[in-house]
């Protein structure tokens, strides 16, 4: 015999443990069942397009800082990259290498954020949370040698990076890299084969290929769905088209497979970074450029594979010092989108992972 | 001699709980191991704090509390004082009296299971002969209190807590009290001291299906990793006591340690031998394993993930209770063998009983993944 139940809303957020940020979802729940869920956005707008529109071209690097704060040179690197196709800038190619390094190590530095906190969200009680702090520490680190910064680095600049790197950050990056893949392993060793694990991912929250697609997700959402699609492959931006490296793709889709392809691309990014070190020139790290760029009239949209899926800056020039127009595509917005077709018919705790395993920033999702 | 229906519940206590050579009688007694297990408990619980956050840190490769005192010592007296001093704060939608009732109905029972556990030979505040029945039934009593707060404080996140504690609780409880008749079997008792008593092969060797059995229904009982999802602070805020500010709240924290002490100490009364132990006094054996169990509940929190409402249930209902049934079987059988007390042989025996079952069970019989609702 079934008990009669009836349906409740349960506001999860926007102060919630496990909502990474500022986020809300009224959630509609039957007993532990999730019915529906309606996001809620907007706790953390602060208006950076509008605000960009008032700001010189080099001036608007530091906000994009504050876009997505835990992939800072990212951003820096996409809106960098729209400013150059605006203008036409060329970039020296010292400053190309020391950009997709340091792309690569923010994005190992992102998913190690990205997998401790989908396994907090299971309930492993901040144990792997600390250990990739542990790691990223040492990333932070090196940031912090070439631009001073451990959160927010303004490093990049519009023709190039701010300052060539120091001496001391070469050994430390060897090092680094040296490392990095034992401590890597030594998670999967770990969590892996985990049963709980296992029993807690494998199957949850199944986003399918064609639903990914139709959501229009990137990043490792889209390709632990099955999709090889990857626009450092795809469309290949600055000087990736020289460097050798796979694409991890997961087979089902669920939380499981997300969690496995961040944790390989880790693995990916090192391989790209050890390629990068070893082809490095000497010379000019930034361009000739004026302090206050005037682009030609016209637009110019630039996109990265950013460790959320596709970052991409449209920007609008009027010849001006400020664009007239700066419009962000976030990757985390629209990832987010298909959340609601994967949690229906799932149990609180699921709605929980499947939406850690998405891996949103909430400062990129309200802008 | 006087008939069982003369006797007032007075008498039934002197009868059964006094020691006849205890010193001071029984009130005098009586008042001795009230304040002694007071004290102990709530040094305990100072104590396993400090252990687990320390323990917690070394583990997650930080620190740990280290300002307050020497090594961070004083740190959980200064989390007392941070919560004597919070405010009280009662969200109006509450059922007042529920809400204020809840944290003494959950904590007096957790207080209570310590009356018939022995510190050393016979030093306890009761020798019950049916000590381990008491314990059994008073522990679950907290349950009514969980289930108050959840209730009363009229917030979802405290009763959907609320719910799973009750759910669980309801489920483990047999398993558990299935482990644990087969220690009774072999010790022929239900008082506690007779079961350290009759443990001249520590009964884990005896019993380590039975053990283990027990340490899983034990940390599903209150609340410990992996099983906290009563209070899964990435899901459910915090469970019942997510309403709770001030002393309330810190009662609710009283009583999850020191359930979680006395789960320690019945395990180390029931596997470990109690108060037994070479050289050392035996209240320090006692509270050195007592201790021990504790540490492996922190080694356990800090490595697993949490499992999900319908797997906590399956596992107690698919796994542990035929396992447990299994264990009692071949316990039965085993004393029915040797009704001398049971040898050393038996030792090798059970340990590649446990080693088979478990492994054939979690091959065959039972993956926590299975069952799981399909969309």
């Amino acid at each position: 015999m079934a008990l009669k139940t009836e349906p409740f809303v349960l506001n999860l957020g926007p102060v919630h443990p496990s909502t990474h940020g500022v986020f809300r979802m009224r959630a509609t729940l039957d007993g532990e069942v999730v019915v529906d869920i309606e996001p809620v956005f907007g706790y953390l707008h602060r208006g950076v397009e509008k605000l960009a529109e008032q700001r010189t071209y080099t001036g608007i690097i530091p906000l994009t800082d504050r876009l997505d704060y835990i992939s800072a040179m990212n951003n820096n690197f996409a809106y960098c990259l729209a400013v150059e196709k605006l203008a036409g800038i060329k970039v020296p190619e010292r400053a190309e290498y020391i950009r997709v390094i340091m792309a690569e190590l923010q994005r190992i530095a992102a998913f190690l954020i990205a997998v401790g906190a989908f396994l907090n969200d299971c309930g492993a009680y901040f144990t792997p949370f600390l250990y990739m702090f542990r790691e990223r520490e040492k990333i932070v680190d090196l940031f912090e040698m070439v631009s001073g910064q451990r959160l927010t680095y303004n490093y990049m600049r519009v023709g190039g990076v701010s300052q060539d790197v120091p001496e001391e950050f070469w050994p430390a990056l060897r090092k680094f890299v040296d490392e990095m893949p034992r401590f890597i392993d030594e998670y999967d060793r770990l969590l892996m084969q985990n049963e709980i694990l296992l029993a807690r991912a494998k199957g949850v929250g199944i986003l399918t290929k064609e639903q990914a697609i139709n959501a229009s997700a990137s990043g490792p959402v889209l390709r632990a769905s099955g999709v090889k699609w990857d626009i450092r492959k795809a469309d290949p931006y600055s000087i990736y088209d020289r460097f050798e490296f796979d694409i991890p793709t997961g087979t089902v889709g669920d939380c499981y497979d997300r969690y496995r392809v961040r944790v390989e691309e880790m693995r990916q990014s090192l391989r790209i970074i050890k390629q990068a070190m070893a082809q490095i020139p000497s010379g000019p790290v930034r361009a000739e450029v004026p302090h206050l760029i005037r682009p030609p009239v016209g637009e110019a949209y630039a996109r990265i594979e950013s460790p959320k899926g596709e970052l991409g800056f449209y920007l609008v020039s009027d010849n001006s010092i400020a664009p007239y127009r700066c419009h962000i595509r976030p990757p985390s917005l629209i990832n987010l989108t298909a959340l609601r077709d994967m949690v229906r018919g799932w149990k609180v705790a699921d709605l929980i992972i499947i939406f850690g395993s998405i891996d949103i920033t909430v400062g990129e999702i309200d802008r | 001699m006087m008939a069982i229906a003369d006797l007032n519940i007075n008498d039934m206590v002197r009868l059964q709980a006094v020691p006849p050579d205890w010193p001071g009688g029984f009130w005098g007694h009586w008042l001795f191991f009230t304040v002694v297990i007071i004290g102990f408990v709530l040094t305990m619980v100072m104590g396993v704090i400090y252990i687990e956050r320390r323990g917690m840190g070394r583990m997650q490769s930080r620190l740990g509390p280290n300002r307050t005192g020497p090594f961070g010592l004083l740190q959980p007296v200064a989390d007392a004082v941070k919560v004597l001093l919070k405010e009280n704060i009662v969200p109006t939608a509450a059922d007042k009296l529920v809400h204020w009732l809840a944290p003494v109905v959950a904590f007096a029972p957790a207080l209570m299971i310590f009356a018939v556990i022995p510190f050393q030979n016979g030093a306890m505040l009761a020798d019950l002969n049916i000590g381990i029945l008491y314990v059994v039934a008073i522990s679950s009593v907290s349950t009514v209190g969980v289930f108050m707060a959840g209730w009363g404080s009229s917030n979802k996140y405290s009763l959907l807590g609320a719910m799973r504690n009750v759910a669980a609780v309801v489920s483990y409880e047999i398993p558990l009290v299935l482990a644990i008749v087969g220690v009774v079997l072999i010790a022929g008792s239900l008082s506690l001291n007779q079961i350290v008593l009759a443990q001249d092969i520590p009964f884990i060797l005896l019993q380590p299906l039975g053990f283990f059995l027990f340490f899983a229904a034990g940390c599903a009982e209150i609340n410990r990793s992996p099983f906290d999802l009563m209070e899964a602070d990435s899901e459910i805020v915090a469970g019942f006591h997510t309403e709770y500010s001030g002393m309330k709240f810190a009662m609710f924290y009283l009583v999850e340690y020191a359930e979680a002490i006395a789960i320690s100490a019945i395990i180390t009364t029931l596997f470990l031998g109690g108060w037994r132990g070479p050289l050392l006094p035996p209240w320090l054996w006692f509270i050195i394993k007592v201790l021990l169990v504790f540490f492996a509940m922190v080694w356990t929190r800090t490595t697993l993930p949490r499992i999900r409402i319908d797997q906590l249930m399956a596992f107690a209902w698919k796994c542990l209770f035929p396992l447990a049934i299994i264990n009692l079987l071949i316990t039965a059988l085993q004393v029915l063998a040797w009704p001398a007390g049971l040898p050393w042989v038996v030792v090798i025996i059970n340990l590649a009983i446990m080693a088979i079952l478990i492994l054939i069970w979690s091959k065959f019989f039972f993956k926590l993944g299975w069952g799981r609702i399909e969309v």
